[in-house]
C-alpha cells in the first residue's frame, strides 16, 4: 500500500528535480512579468503608431510591430497579466469545490456518492471544449464567463481523481485509528484524508493548468474569451492571422509565450509526479 | 456473469446517461439569458409578431412541457431547426459532418503508428536516453496551443515551402488526404504525447509481469515474447485512453477547423455561437456527446473482446 505514512507527505522532503527547477524559473518568470508588465514594457501596448506599421523585429520593436503599428513585445508582456490570471482563476475554483465534493462523496459513499457518480457519467460524455464552448456561447463571449464554465466543466475531473484516493484511504489502519479514537468525521476528513489524497491532484492540477491556458488562448483565438483590443496571447494570434504572410512576427511571439508558460506548469506537474513516484517506491 | 447481461447492464446505464444528456442540452438553452426570438425576429419587431413566433415554437409553454416535446421530438430525430439556415439541424450536421469524421480518421492513422513506435523504443530502456529524449519532445508537444501551430505549419509549409495547402477540404479521397495533412498533422501532435507515456508505462510493467517470465522459461524467442505476449497485454489501458481522448480530439478538431477553414462541424459550431443559433449549439453538444457515449461503448466492447477476463 501507498501512504501509510499519515503525515501529510507531498512537501516533506521536497527535492526539486531538473524539471521543477526550470519550471519553477519559468512560472516565477511570467509571474514577475505579469506583476510588473507597466515597468517592464518599453511602450504602451495600446498605442497605435501609423507610421511603424507591420515593423519587422529589430532594435527598436523587439518582437516587431503589428498591422496597427503597436509593439508586439509590450503587448505579449500585458497579455501575461491575462494568461496567468486565467490559469490561476481557471485551476482553483475547480480544483476547491472538486475536492470538496470529492471528500465528502469517497468517505461518507452512500446516496450523496451514488448522486455524483452519475452526475459524473453525465459530464464526461461531452467532450470538455464542446461543453465549455457551449456555455460559454450561451452566457455570451468573455473572460468571466469563460472562467464560471470552466468551473462548471472543471471541478467533476477533480472530485473523480480524489474521491478515488479517498476511498483506498478510508480503509487504512490510521485512519481506522483515529475513528476508534473518536474523532470527528469532520477533523479525520480534514487532518487525515485530505492531506494524504491530495498528492496526485496536484499533480494533475498543473497539467490542468496548461489545458485551461491552452483552452483560454483559443477561446481568445476564437473571439470567445478575452475581447479585442485587450493584448490576450490567443486574441493577438487571431489578429495577427490575417498578416500571417507579411508578419510571421505578429502571431509568432504569442504563441512561444505560451508555449513556454504551458511548458512551465508541465515540467512543475512532471517534477512532481516523479517526486510522488520516487516517494511511493521508497 | 455472462456477456450478455453485463452488455443489457451497461445499455441500461448508458440509457440513463442520454437521458442526462437530452437534460443537459435542454437547459443549456433555455436558460441562457436573452432570448432566441427576438434575436431571429429582430429587436423591434411588434410584441405580437414576437409573441406569434413563441408561440410557432413552442416557447410559450411551461418549461417541463418543452422538455417532453423536445424528447419527443428527439426520438423521431429531431433535434432542432437552425434559426440562420431555416433548415432541421440534422440535417445540417450531415451535410458538415464528413470533413470532421475524414480528419478524426485521418489523426487516428498518423497517431496509432507512431504512438506504437515511440513508445515501444522508449520502453526498451526505461530511463535511457530515447525515453528521455521522447518525454520531453512529448510534454513540449501538449505545451503546444493546436491553433498556433496549425497557423505557424501552413505558412512554413504552405506558404513558404509550398508543400501543402492551407486550407479547405479538396475533391475526393486523394484530394483530403492532402488538404487535410496539415490539420491532421497538428492535432496528431497533441495526442501522441499523451497516448505514448500511457503505452510505454505499460510495456515497461508488462516487461516486468509473471506471464513474461512464464514464457521465457518456456523458451520463446524475445521477439516472439514481445509481439505474442508483452504488447497484447500493454494495449488495453491505451485503448481506453484513447476513448476518453476521442472526446478531446474533437474539440481539437473545432479549433483546427477555424485555423485550415476546413467545412467541418467545428466550423459549423463556431459559426453557429457566434451567430447565436443555439438550437445549433444545442443540437451538436447533442451528437458530439452522443458519439462520446457510443465511442466508449466501443471501446468497453473491443476491450472484452481483447481480454476475456474483463466483462463490462
Amino acid at each position: 500500500m501507498m501512504n501509510i505514512d499519515p503525515d501529510p507527505i507531498p512537501i516533506r522532503g521536497f527535492r526539486p528535480t531538473v524539471s521543477n527547477a526550470i519550471a519553477i524559473a519559468i512560472l516565477g518568470g511570467w509571474l514577475i512579468v505579469a506583476l510588473a508588465a507597466r515597468q517592464l514594457a518599453p511602450y504602451d501596448p495600446d498605442a497605435v503608431d501609423i507610421l511603424n506599421m507591420l515593423a519587422p523585429p529589430g532594435a527598436t520593436h523587439w518582437f516587431g510591430t503589428d498591422q496597427v503599428g503597436r509593439d508586439v513585445f509590450s503587448r505579449v508582456l500585458f497579455a501575461a497579466r491575462v494568461d496567468v490570471f486565467l490559469c490561476v482563476s481557471g485551476v482553483l475554483p475547480p480544483l476547491l469545490i472538486g475536492t470538496g465534493v470529492g471528500l465528502v462523496s469517497g468517505y461518507f459513499g452512500g446516496a450523496i456518492d451514488g448522486l455524483f457518480m452519475r452526475i459524473y457519467d453525465l459530464f464526461v460524455a461531452f467532450p470538455f471544449f464542446v461543453l465549455v464552448l457551449a456555455i460559454v456561447g450561451v452566457l455570451g463571449p468573455g473572460l468571466v464567463n469563460f472562467v464560471i464554465a470552466l468551473t462548471l466543466v472543471g471541478w467533476v475531473s477533480y472530485a473523480r481523481l480524489i474521491r478515488a484516493q479517498v476511498l483506498s484511504i478510508r480503509e487504512t489502519e490510521y485512519v481506522q485509528a483515529a475513528r476508534c479514537l473518536g474523532y470527528s468525521p469532520a477533523v479525520i476528513v480534514t487532518r487525515h484524508v485530505l492531506p494524504n489524497a491530495i498528492g496526485p491532484v496536484i499533480a494533475y492540477a498543473m497539467s490542468d493548468a496548461v489545458l485551461v491556458m491552452l483552452a483560454g488562448a483559443s477561446f481568445g483565438f476564437l473571439g470567445m474569451g478575452a475581447q479585442p483590443p485587450n493584448a490576450e496571447w490567443g486574441v493577438m494570434i487571431a489578429d495577427g492571422q490575417a498578416f500571417v504572410q507579411q508578419a510571421w512576427w505578429i502571431c509568432l511571439f504569442p504563441g512561444l509565450a505560451a508555449v513556454s508558460l504551458g511548458l512551465g506548469f508541465a515540467f512543475l506537474g512532471d517534477g512532481i509526479g516523479q517526486i510522488q513516484r520516487r516517494q511511493v517506491t521508497a | 456473469m455472462n456477456v450478455l447481461s453485463a452488455l443489457v447492464r451497461r445499455l441500461l446505464q448508458l440509457i440513463g446517461v442520454m437521458i442526462g444528456i437530452a437534460i443537459v442540452s435542454f437547459l443549456m438553452v433555455h436558460l441562457a439569458p436573452g432570448d432566441p426570438v427576438s434575436l431571429l425576429a429582430g429587436d423591434r419587431t411588434n410584441p405580437a409578431v414576437i409573441a406569434g413566433i413563441r408561440h410557432q415554437y413552442g416557447l410559450d409553454l411551461p418549461l417541463w412541457r418543452q422538455f417532453i416535446v423536445y424528447v419527443g421530438n428527439l426520438m423521431h430525430g429531431d433535434i432542432g431547426r437552425s434559426l440562420r439556415f431555416q433548415q432541421p439541424v440534422a440535417e445540417l450536421i450531415v451535410r458538415f459532418m464528413w470533413p470532421t469524421l475524414f480528419l478524426t480518421g485521418y489523426v487516428l492513422c498518423l497517431a496509432i503508428p507512431s504512438t506504437m513506435a515511440l513508445a515501444v523504443i522508449a520502453a526498451r530502456r526505461p530511463g535511457g536516453f530515447a525515453d528521455q529524449t521522447i518525454r520531453a519532445i512529448g510534454i513540449v508537444g501538449l505545451a503546444i496551443p493546436v491553433f498556433w501551430l496549425g497557423i505557424m505549419m501552413s505558412r512554413l509549409f504552405g506558404v513558404t515551402l509550398g508543400w501543402f495547402p492551407v486550407s479547405g477540404y479538396g475533391v475526393g479521397v486523394g484530394d483530403h488526404l492532402y488538404h487535410l495533412f496539415l490539420p491532421a498533422l497538428s492535432t496528431a501532435i497533441w495526442l501522441v504525447p499523451v497516448l505514448t507515456q500511457s503505452l510505454r508505462a505499460a510495456l515497461i510493467d508488462g516487461t516486468n509481469a509473471d506471464f513474461v517470465t512464464a514464457a521465457r522459461a518456456q523458451s520463446a524467442s524475445e521477439r516472439e515474447i514481445f509481439w505474442k505476449t508483452i504488447l497484447p497485454n500493454s494495449v488495453l489501458p491505451t485503448l481506453n485512453l484513447l476513448g476518453v481522448m476521442v472526446a478531446f480530439l474533437i474539440g481539437g478538431a473545432i479549433i483546427v477547423e477555424i485555423v485550415y477553414a476546413v467545412p467541418g462541424l467545428g466550423s459549423l459550431m463556431i459559426g453557429a455561437l457566434l451567430g447565436r443559433d443555439y438550437y445549433v449549439v444545442q443540437g451538436l453538444a447533442l451528437v458530439f456527446a452522443m458519439a462520446t457515449v457510443a465511442v466508449t461503448l466501443i471501446v468497453d466492447l473491443l476491450t472484452a473482446f481483447i481480454d476475456p477476463r474483463v466483462r463490462v
